[in-house]
């Protein structure tokens, strides 16, 4: 299990730093010209090559690469004349439009993307394995069925069709709620789940219904296996298998399967964001794209990146200290 | 035993030794039957005539896409267009957009252009690189299939909207943007069939034929295109199906957020994104392209899950 765990660890830091040096050459070797970019309008070449050097543009892009990773790790001086700009660790330099540096930018929308996917996660978990277990329970057809539609048109509904809908409906004709605005946590718990609820439902109503389908046959399938048959054959009720054997079993691949679908709820959280009004990292992106501006627009992929990369190895590991039965191979 | 050998791996006549013809007829046949699979096919035929025709379409109604009618909007009001529904009329089948006045119909057609034709050339480049990848990977050796599955593994690894709104803020703007749109769509998500590839092409390859295709001497590339890639049409097929629906909601989620193709090219991604502002006192500029799209996606993915059903006589529910 060890050995595994180091294994997964080294296998994700591996995919981070491809991924680091992919996003890096991208943008700044791109078609586009930071130096250019970061110099703003009216800029004449003089002042160009003074931002080339205090970037170290003028320098091979291995180097800029490099440095740019040592920024991360351990901050970085940016000289420009005689005044030096400490960037403390992790450096992701300045945005070229507002010069906030990029960690700021981040600081302030990571946590309100973070609210937003996190709490559609669990709450399409939620309905998802409960919805799954009553369908179990009930065996009623027609729920079953219901559940099978849910989740088609949810298929064809994209998120921010679902969130447009909500909105109408529940904000502006029934108004039991308000337009979304985003409020902090750690200043008002009520006001901030009573602002996110809409958008919360919004991401996780397709989510359920997928979790809840998969819950269902996963439960089924746990069901006709044999330590089932062995309890049942005690005397033990149909509730107390179900609660105590067959769920675990089946939310297994449960959590493979959320940690996967992170990537989902976090693009559709990005989709979604502006049109909830909540000045998440997706907004940040969608700004920064308008403008240009490589840096903000680095720091957001490679972060939205390594959340992806360690909720997938995060995963991999739940997955193989809950089930026995997997291989570490 | 170089008889038999010569005679296995001789020209083929049969074009697919996994799925013969007549298996192919009855596929055919057992998805025209599955009500769901045919509804998904008559809609997207008549999604693909629209956009073929689209034209047409616009000169029998007589309007286009671009052409301003400020007569048509209330200016008191902001530009909400006037009359009922949005302004619909004998010569507005669908009305106007608020403030300019554009015909909605025609935006609406030629938005099918953008939405159909980014999603079907996205899914084409997917299955292209992902098809060509997954093989090299399958009978490649060990070192070339380790280096291209990190590869694939790496594609899979990260939020590839999020890299897809990036990216367009570093593709040069003289490049047309639906191309732009399609490419860093497909580039981005071609993993997954290249998985798919890949796995089959490792079963497909201990298979007799291909054993003995590989001893008489045939070249790699030929044992690729003759013996694996027909046994690769079916699932890739079945997958392709569901990458359309993803593509094309991947375009809309572009041109929504106002990083897809540029006004005043209309797509249905972001005229939904101009009507968010407008539900109020115009809610058919948010009904048409909203409409347009959900029927679109819910008729590929009705025919997704067609094919599924049909090529899968388990028909288990554990691969949703």
């Amino acid at each position: 299990m060890i050995g595994y765990l180091i294994r997964r660890v080294i296998g994700a830091a591996v995919v981070l730093l491809a991924l680091s040096a992919i996003v890096y050459g991208l943008f700044y070797a791109g078609p586009s010209d930071p130096a250019l970019l970061a110099c703003g309008k009216g800029c004449t070449p003089d002042r160009l090559a003074v931002v080339k050097s205090s970037m170290g543009l003028d320098k091979p892009l291995v180097d800029q690469y490099l440095s740019f990773l040592h920024a991360i790790f351990f901050g970085h001086d940016y000289s420009s004349g005689p005044s030096v700009r400490h960037c403390p660790a992790p450096c992701l330099g300045y945005s070229f439009e507002t010069d906030q540096p990029v960690t700021t930018i981040l600081g302030s929308t990571l946590p309100v993307s973070a609210s937003l996917a996190l709490g559609a996660m669990a709450l399409s978990l939620l309905l998802g394995i409960g919805a799954g277990l009553v369908t179990v329970l009930s065996r009623r057809r027609w729920l079953d069925r219901g559940l099978n539609v849910v989740v088609l048109v949810g298929y064809a509904m994209p998120v921010f069709l679902v969130a447009l809908i909500l909105l109408i409906v529940f904000c502006s004709d029934l108004q039991w709620l308000p337009f979304p605005t985003y409020v902090p946590l750690t200043q008002d718990p009520a006001g901030w789940a009573q602002n996110l609820l809409l958008p919360w439902i919004a991401l996780a109503l397709v989510q359920a219904a997928a979790y809840a389908r998969m819950t269902r046959a996963q439960m089924l399938e746990t069901l006709s296996e044999d330590h089932v048959r062995t309890a049942r054959a005690y005397g033990l009720s149909q509730r107390r298998i179900i609660t105590g054997h067959v769920l675990r079993g089946a939310l297994t691949p449960l959590v493979t399967m959320a940690a996967i679908d992170l990537a989902g709820i976090m693009t559709s959280a990005v989709l979604t964001e502006t049109m909830f009004g909540l000045p998440g990292i997706g907004q940040a992106l969608v700004q920064a794209v308008g403008s240009t501006d490589l840096p903000v627009i680095v720091g957001v992929t490679l972060t939205a990146g390594a959340v992806y990369v360690l909720a997938n190895a995060l995963a991999d590991i739940l997955y193989a200290a809950i089930d026995p039965r997997v291989e570490l191979a | 035993m170089t008889l038999t050998v010569e005679a296995l791996s001789g020209p083929q006549p049969g074009p697919d030794p996994s799925s013969p013809p007549h298996a192919r007829g009855a596929t055919w046949r057992r998805l025209r039957q599955d009500k769901a699979a045919a509804t998904g096919m008559v809609i997207i035929t008549l999604m693909v005539l629209v956009a073929v025709f689209a034209p047409l379409l616009t000169a029998l109604e007589g309007q286009d896409t671009t052409t301003q009618h400020p007569e048509l909007v209330d200016s008191a009001s902001g530009g909400t267009p006037l009359g009922s529904l949005g302004g619909v009329s004998a010569g507005h089948w669908l009305g106007v957009e608020p403030q300019t006045g554009r015909d909605l119909f025609a935006r609406l057609v030629y938005g099918a252009r953008i939405s159909l034709g980014v999603a079907l050339g996205a899914t084409a480049l997917q299955v292209l690189i992902g098809v060509s990848v997954g093989i090299a990977a399958g009978l490649g050796g060990r070192f070339l299939d380790s280096a291209l599955s990190r590869l694939t593994d790496l594609t899979l690894a990260f939020p590839s909207v999020l890299f897809a709104i990036g990216l367009m803020a570093i593709v040069p703007g003289s490049v047309p943007r639906p191309l732009v749109l399609a490419v860093v769509i497909a580039l981005l998500g071609w993993g997954a069939t290249a998985r798919l590839a890949r796995g089959q092409t490792l079963s497909l390859r201990t298979r007799d034929y291909v054993a003995a295709a590989k001893l008489s001497g045939a070249p790699p590339l030929r044992v690729a295109r003759r013996e694996i890639l027909p046994g690769l049409v079916t699932p890739v097929i079945t997958y392709a199906a569901l990458l359309v629906p993803a593509n094309m909601i991947a375009e809309a989620g572009l041109s929504f957020l106002g990083v897809g193709v540029r006004p005043p090219t209309p797509s249905w991604g972001q005229m939904l994104s101009a009507g968010t502002t407008w539900f109020r006192p115009d809610v058919m500029y948010v009904l048409v392209p909203g409409g347009a799209l959900f029927l679109t996606l819910l008729a590929f993915t009705l025919l997704a899950d067609g094919v599924r059903r049909t090529l899968d006589p388990r028909n288990t529910e554990v691969a949703a």
